[in-house]
């Protein structure tokens, strides 16, 4: 039997819902800002050369840890240069198996051991990496604080990254390498960075299978030795805790973790030069992936908020020209969106949105007359306000929890931006001129100033995207 | 005034308007930050049959337009007042939503309501948001590998009934046969004030009242409606393991889903959080069970994970769903990793946890939950939902307490539960490739 509850019969028409006796009313007005500002941040570093970033955010009992190390291809180890491009291949390779296995055991403490540990405070902690840095994330209970820092530098100066266990995060990297690769997200982000970055190692964001697959457990140990190093990390920890006695702490805990050269940075890739896109096919696939990008500014260009303010009437938010345009009036896609991401010495836009593959080319038509009508019709003094009003009370908000700010603290440290920086932004932001933001719509946004890559069927999207032009096919 | 205060508990304050409205505040003076929800009492097991996927249609047409605001108002307003705003569609609730600088606070319940009131739905707003809809399931489900597993294959293998067992994203042919009257007909049934429930969480400034009497002046003088009556869903338990094979031309390794039903969280909740934990300590983490045995010692699987709920703990009424999936490589016979799971249940199911084992994962949840409620958000979210489910907002307030309070023989008799009844299990094979409208 099935259970449905038919529904009113005697229900009001759709034009009868959508009008009342009163007629539509005005929107209130905003009311009085509320001001609370940001927590102070005490920032030091330890002799042996780690930056550590604490702020007290007592909300909940509990705290927030990012470790960031800088961990390019690395020179003192391999002595390998970033134009080699097998051995950062291998780097990149042994680095991701190094994430796999760093919570796995250290002489004192096994896999289970560690997390078991971990968990009687409520704790997490996940690594992760990517062609510029190694990441420690997590979290736990306030009062684990000690547990968990003990733990950290037990894998920081003692992960043993014992044969079984590097034997057998390999396998599983291999399978979980397999499964990403089949996501178009996947494709597509690959696709776009050895469009945009060429051989530059910033663009290996994922090893391939055979490259894991050849890593042995000593290359582990050794690249953990050589890269996972204090000098120029950068630890941050926002929670229900007192800074000083923080860092005293933190000083307790890490401050044997100690290593005669700094972490490696990764070099800075060439500019992104505009081109023609590239149709990447991938068959049976019922959407197809845009993904363009170009030249875009660092946080602490005198530019940047003014970009930032361009970027959001693009495609930065919802209330875009370009999501009310493909999504909202067309209904070619779910989402889109353009922001800014940043890179080793500068920062790249990225425009990025899934369509349906029958309206690929109807929808790359449209993204061009948007990035066009950006430099022909620059932004309106009610499209900056709007896109004003959201940047500064978006801010507010993602800075409104532990996690929160303490992943901000930890992304502007790690791009050598000071916490004034993000202080002074809401201010910066409402100094933003309308000719400002006319400038960096013209010089950004225009269409000869992009590149790119296409993921789709090219059997069913290249007749059209030929005939539209400016797309290399297969 | 309308508002007649029911309760009052530390953090927490109801009222119902005269309309049948609920309304419940969560004022935290700690925060420059409010949030305004609208919870409905309907989701996709409610949806008509011939109508998949019609629940959350019909959110998204709620975002296009109501008497006081024309199609795309309601984002710019939001988005121009500093906030951000979404939606989404459950088994048994719809939400809506927006947090936003505390300025707006009453320009979010202004929002709220006018399209509580009168939403503006129109011909052309829906065959668009038909399209958006299409590519949202193209996104998550008909475009990647693994899509909709387990949440849209696995309730037809262990369910019978079309509220329990259908596609709550819909199939293609049905949402293109979705008409304006169908619209005006949901929402006249399922959207009476009496039907839904605001949350205000976050800064409300020194008087609670003045918020209460904002709240009352924009929902108020939405007329009063029949509340349509709440069915039961209510199914036996399968009585035998329930097999299918689902095909999945993206995917490039098998996987496989395992499902069993709950206790009834409104009736039974602590026999629920006993599954909760039984869940935790299967599923999460490096020491938990099917991680050591599945993933390590035996080297079956890639990945495995178990959860109570198909859309995470205490998110619908009874029946719901306890799942166990797994990716594993071809090599690895299917049998031989349920095999193993029944091992581990079995092992539960006659001596249960170690004791410090399950206080481990009560700390996990205690912290999971502070997690939450860091955030102004997944608080009113939360408060929200647990309050339209089951009446109870204090419940995610209470959960670490009550968590900390489940034994280990508790634990035990939900594991036995488990291996006491049927179950559904799907399996994921790489390879054939569907049709869009097999999907």
């Amino acid at each position: 039997m099935t259970v449905t509850v038919p529904t009113d019969p005697a229900h009001r028409t759709a034009e009868e819902i959508g009008r009342t006796a009163a007629g539509p009313r005005p929107l209130p007005p905003l009311g009085p800002t509320r001001e609370v500002p940001l927590p102070d941040v005490l920032d030091v570093t330890l002799a042996n050369g780690l930056r550590v970033l604490v702020a007290r955010n007592p909300r909940v009992p509990m705290a927030e840890l990012r470790l960031r190390v800088p961990f390019g291809p690395d020179a003192v180890a391999t002595g390998l240069a970033e134009t080699d491009d097998a051995a950062v291949s291998r780097h990149l390779a042994a680095a991701e198996l190094l994430t796999a296995t760093l919570l796995t055991g250290t002489s004192s403490r096994d896999r289970v051991g560690i997390d078991d540990e971990l968990a009687g405070v409520g704790a997490d902690l996940g690594v992760g990496v990517d062609p510029e840095r190694l990441q420690i994330g997590g979290s736990g209970l306030a009062v684990g604080l000690p547990t968990i820092l003990d733990v950290l530098a037990d894998v920081l100066t003692d992960a043993q990254h014992p044969d079984a266990e590097v034997l057998r995060e390999r396998e599983r990297l291999v399978e979980r390498i397999t499964v990403a690769r089949a996501q178009p997200r996947t494709i597509a982000r690959e696709a776009l960075q050895r469009k945009r970055f060429g051989n530059h190692p910033v663009a290996r964001e994922m090893p391939t299978g055979p490259d894991v697959a050849a890593v042995e457990p000593a290359d582990v140990r050794a690249l953990q030795a050589a890269g996972l190093v204090p000098g120029g990390a950068i630890l941050t920890l926002v929670g229900d805790l007192d800074p000083h006695d923080a860092v005293a702490l933190i000083e307790q805990y890490l401050g044997g973790w100690t290593a005669p050269h700094p972490a490696r940075r990764l070099t800075a890739p060439p500019p992104v030069a505009a081109s023609n896109l590239e149709l990447v096919s991938r068959a049976g696939s019922v959407q197809s992936q845009l993904r363009l990008s170009a030249p875009a500014l660092p946080r602490l260009d005198d530019r940047y908020a003014a970009l930032q303010l361009a970027n959001l009437v693009f495609g930065g938010y919802f209330s875009s020209r370009w999501m009310e345009n493909i999504r909202e009036d067309k209904g070619y896609t779910y989402g889109a969106h353009s922001g800014t991401e940043f890179v080793p010495g500068g920062a790249v836009l990225s425009v990025e949105t899934d369509v349906a593959s029958d309206v690929t080319a109807a929808a790359l038509l449209e993204t061009r007359y948007e990035l066009g009508r950006m430099t022909a019709v620059p932004p309106t003094a009610d499209e900056i306000d709007a896109a004003r009003r959201y940047a500064v009370g978006s801010l507010l908000i993602s800075l409104d929890s532990q996690g929160g700010f303490g992943s901000t603290l930890a992304t502007l440290a790690a791009d050598d931006v000071p916490v004034q920086w993000l202080r002074d932004h809401p201010a910066r932001l409402e100094a933003v001129t309308v000719e400002e933001v006319g400038a960096a719509s013209r010089e950004f946004f225009a269409p000869s100033a992009f590149t790119g890559v296409i993921v789709g069927d090219a059997e069913v999207v290249g007749p059209g995207l030929r005939a539209l032009g400016g797309v290399d096919l297969p | 005034m309308g508002a007649v205060r029911v309760g009052v508990v530390p953090d927490l304050h109801r009222a119902t308007l005269s309309n049948g409205l609920r309304v419940l505040l969560a004022p935290d003076p700690n925060t420059p930050v409010v949030g305004v929800a609208v919870h409905v009492d309907v989701g996709f097991r409610s949806e008509p049959e011939g109508r998949t996927g019609f629940a959350h249609l019909f959110e998204h047409l709620m975002f296009q337009g109501s008497e006081s605001l024309e199609k795309l108002a309601h984002f710019r307003h939001v988005q121009g007042s500093g906030g951000v705003f979404n939606g989404s569609t459950h088994q048994d609730y719809t939400d809506y939503f927006e947090v936003l600088p505390a300025a707006a606070l009453e320009r979010a319940l202004f929002l709220e309501a006018d399209r509580l009131r009168a939403p503006k739905l129109t011909a052309e707003n829906l065959r668009n948001q038909v399209d958006v809809v299409k590519e949202e399931i193209r996104l998550n489900v008909l475009n990647r590998p693994y899509g909709g597993f387990p949440w849209i294959l696995l309730p037809p293998v262990l369910y019978d009934t079309f509220p329990n067992a259908h596609n709550g994203y819909g199939d293609f042919t049905e949402l293109e046969q979705a008409s304006l009257d169908d619209a005006a007909a949901f929402f006249d049934t399922y959207y009476a004030p009496g039907n839904a429930q605001v949350t205000v969480a976050g800064y409300l400034g020194a008087d609670v009242d003045r918020v209460l009497a904002l709240v009352e002046k924009h929902f108020g003088d939405i007329p009063a409606r029949p509340t349509p009556i709440r069915p039961s869903f209510a199914e036996p338990l399968p009585g035998t393991e329930r097999r299918a094979v689902s095909p999945d031309a993206h995917a490039p390794l098998p996987a496989l889903a395992v499902g069993y039903r709950l206790p009834d969280p409104g009736a039974e909740l602590d026999a629920y959080l006993g599954h909760a934990l039984l869940a935790s300590i299967l599923g999460d983490g490096e020491a938990a069970r099917l991680q050591r045995r599945l993933v390590h010692v035996d080297g079956l699987v890639t990945d495995v994970s178990a959860s109570a709920g198909l859309m995470g703990p205490l998110d619908a009424r009874d029946p719901d769903t306890f799942t166990i999936t797994a990716v594993h490589p071809p090599s690895v016979d299917p049998d031989r990793v349920l095999s193993a799971v029944d091992e581990e249940l079995d092992k539960l199911a006659a001596a249960g946890p170690d004791v410090d084992e399950l206080a481990r994962q009560v700390a996990r949840w205690s912290a999971a939950l502070h997690h939450e409620d860091d955030r102004v958000m997944y608080r009113m979210l939360g408060l929200g939902a647990r309050e339209l489910l089951y009446g109870r907002a204090e419940l995610a307030l209470e959960l670490p307490e009550r968590l900390a309070a489940v034994t280990s023989e508790q634990v035990r008799e939900a594991a036995a539960a488990l291996r006491g009844q049927g179950r559904a299990v799907l399996i994921v094979e790489p390879g054939t490739q569907p049709t869009e409208e097999q999907a």
